[in-house]
């Protein structure tokens, strides 16, 4: 069933989908996309309205669950002994995972010179900001006194006391710290030139005013832009070994323990592969519906869907090779503790959420094999949900299954997520869609120049070359 | 031959308005061989071989952001030793106070803090933006830089410069305007 969207364009010289709809000049660029944040109110569209009005709702569940929290204690989450971690973790790790595509693409492709990324980048990056404000708010809320979390920073003070530094909650600090810092940075430097552009297009003086300042001052410059170019290489060359750095210091903290199910080497690239896939399954779950709302088929185009989905499909495959892996560990260790746990994940009580991950997250993602499915909008966003479910599931049976039966049957007991854990898991999804609608509104969801420099490269490559 | 026309008073420079950036860039060429040194070019998508054609040198900001990154490492390695070997050595599963590999994540986020931070801010600083007020946007027409048109500006602290030459100078490429920038 074709998407009418996805328009027949001609395939480019290169053979493949376009990156961009041809027919674009460098204003039609501009105007198309900075014409978004200037709707007047009534012009915008209506889904709009609908989706901030349900994220707005599910923000005042998670001010709720958080005043419940922390005026009465993490009791009211249903954590015990053996798990004294639940979906605190659970729900960090997934979120933060699905931070990682936002700087995959943004600098990880930058380096590859892959410019399909151009017209994603702006929006996964600010969806990584995003992610990463829902996944801090975790660490602080899940301890037993959140007015003292300042104390993981070495700072002096007068108890003469600092941080253990051995220890990866306290290599999570840094890395999260420099994770989000790093991506406002890289992503306010990518805003520059389209801040000027807003600037120069806005008609309100105020409006004028307020991008105008954002801006810097921003002309255009070549010097500057020379500079600015050297500076994105470099900061995407930094973004890369931070991404990847940050996800494996997250799976050590679950790597350095000694439990089955934990104590394992294959966690930091397993989990850094589950971040990119969820991250990814995000980014298409945000891309496909906006697409379509504001009319961005010209630079979201097939090709994107496409790509997207393989890089799907690739980080899919190297997480059921992790799943494999785990299972061939437990069995080939011999271990008694270590087979126990295998045992359990199959057939323990908790076997539904191992056999729904199994099926979330290797079983139907292999539908992404099909070209037809991989470009139907439809078909790919619905792909994603189980995605996303299933890297929530992961860590669900990673830090769930693992903990509540692990060396002495004494020590075994339940768990169970209480109406407060979810309460504040919804509560941040609601953060964050609240944040993804502010964004749209206010900033262009695309890059602008970049969507020009490609508009630019085209016409160079007709026009250009011998005639110069 | 035009007649002379008198410099203005305030002038910043002189800005021709292309609407290709071919034409720019041999505008750009043309006035580095006439030997014109303060001039700039202002796009709206970064020109390959237009820095180079306007006769910068290479920039400064990889060595600043590496050594941004050095300080980093050091900075990070340092705390961590001065305070799990010095200030508050604790014995943590019978490792010797200094493990410097566990002190290797801290180090490394660090360093990459302290290296993104630097790129970010000298780039700003060394493009000299944040600054309120720049003359070049008194240059007619110069929204369009920022959307879709080129421009070439010389100005008026060139030792070279000399009104009515850069004004014909000007003249001579396919411009759709060339005009006066005050300051």
């Amino acid at each position: 069933m074709a998407d009418p969207e996805l328009k027949e364009v001609p395939r480019d010289c290169d053979g493949q989908h376009p990156m961009i709809t041809p027919g674009h000049s460098l204003a039609s660029v501009t105007e198309k996309i900075s014409d978004v944040t200037f709707l007047p109110v009534k012009k915008m569209p209506k889904e709009w309205f609908i989706g901030f009005a349900i994220a707005f709702m599910l923000l005042q569940l998670l001010f709720l669950g958080i005043t419940w929290l922390l005026t009465q204690g993490t009791g009211v989450w249903g954590l015990n002994v053996p798990v004294a971690w639940g979906f605190a973790i659970i729900n960090f790790v997934w979120w933060i995972g699905i931070g990682h595509a936002g700087t995959l693409i943004s600098a990880i492709l930058l380096l590859f010179k892959q410019d399909w990324r151009m017209s994603i980048s702006r929006f996964a990056e600010a969806m990584t900001l995003m992610a990463v404000a829902c996944a801090g708010m975790f660490p602080l809320l899940h301890l037993g006194r959140p007015w003292l979390f300042y104390w993981l920073f070495p700072y002096p003070n007068s108890m003469g006391m600092w941080p253990q530094f051995r220890s990866p909650l306290v290599w999570d600090v840094f890395a999260v710290s420099t994770y989000a810092t790093v991506s406002v940075v890289f992503w306010y430097t990518g805003l520059l030139p389209d801040l000027a552009a807003m600037r120069d297009r806005a008609k309100n003086k105020a409006v004028q005013f307020i991008y105008g300042a954002l801006s810097f001052g921003w002309n255009g410059s070549a010097r500057h832009w020379h500079r600015y170019e050297i500076a994105s290489l470099l900061l995407a060359g930094l973004s890369t070994p931070l991404v990847l750095s940050v996800h494996s210091i997250v799976s050590l903290d679950f790597a350095v323990s000694v439990i089955p199910g934990w104590h394992t080497t294959i966690f930091p690239p397993y989990f850094v592969a589950g971040a990119i896939y969820a991250g990814f399954a995000m980014v298409l779950t945000i891309m496909i519906p906006v697409r379509k709302i504001y009319g961005m088929g010209d630079f979201l185009t097939e090709r994107h869907l496409n790509t997207m989905s393989k890089v799907m499909l690739v980080s899919g495959l190297i997480v059921a090779y992790g799943y494999l892996m785990e299972v061939f560990f437990g069995w080939y260790s011999g271990n008694p503790y270590e087979k126990g746990m295998l045992n359990n994940r199959f057939v323990g009580p908790y076997n539904w959420s191992y056999w729904a991950l199994i099926l979330c997250n290797i079983a139907v993602p292999q539908l992404l094999w099909s070209y037809k499915i991989r470009t139907n909008p439809i078909l790919l966003w619905i792909i994603c949900q189980f995605i996303s479910v299933g890297m929530w599931l992961e860590r669900f049976v990673i830090v769930v299954v693992s903990l509540h039966r692990d060396f002495m049957p004494s020590n075994w007991d339940g768990y169970f997520g209480t109406r407060w854990d979810w309460a504040v898991y919804i509560g941040t999804i609601g953060f964050f869609l609240t944040l993804v609608f502010i964004f749209i509104r206010v900033l262009p969801m695309i890059s602008i120049f970049e969507m020009r420099e490609l508009v630019h490269k085209e016409h160079e490559k007709k026009h250009g070359g011998g005639d110069h | 031959m035009a007649t002379k026309k008198k410099q203005p008073e305030d002038l910043y420079g002189v800005i021709a308005q292309f609407d290709d950036s071919h034409e720019l860039m041999k505008a750009a060429d043309a006035a580095r061989e006439a030997g014109y040194v303060n001039m700039d070019a202002y796009s709206p998508v970064p020109v390959h071989g237009l820095d180079e054609t306007l006769g910068r040198k290479r920039s400064k900001l990889p060595y600043i952001v590496l050594c941004g990154g050095i300080t980093g490492l050091c900075l990070g390695f340092a705390l961590q030793v001065w305070v799990s070997c010095i200030e508050y050595p604790v014995n943590v599963g019978g490792r010797p106070f200094f493990s410097w590999p566990s002190f290797i994540p801290v180090a490394y986020e660090c360093t990459i803090l302290f290296a993104a931070l630097s790129a970010a801010f000298f780039m700003c600083y060394l493009n000299g933006l944040l600054r309120p007020y720049q003359s070049i946007f008194n240059a007619p027409n110069f929204e369009r830089a920022s959307i879709d048109r080129f421009f070439l500006c010389i100005e008026v602290e060139d030792p070279k410069f000399e009104y009515n030459e850069v004004l014909e100078f000007m003249g001579a490429f396919n411009t759709e305007n060339v005009a006066d920038v005050p300051k």
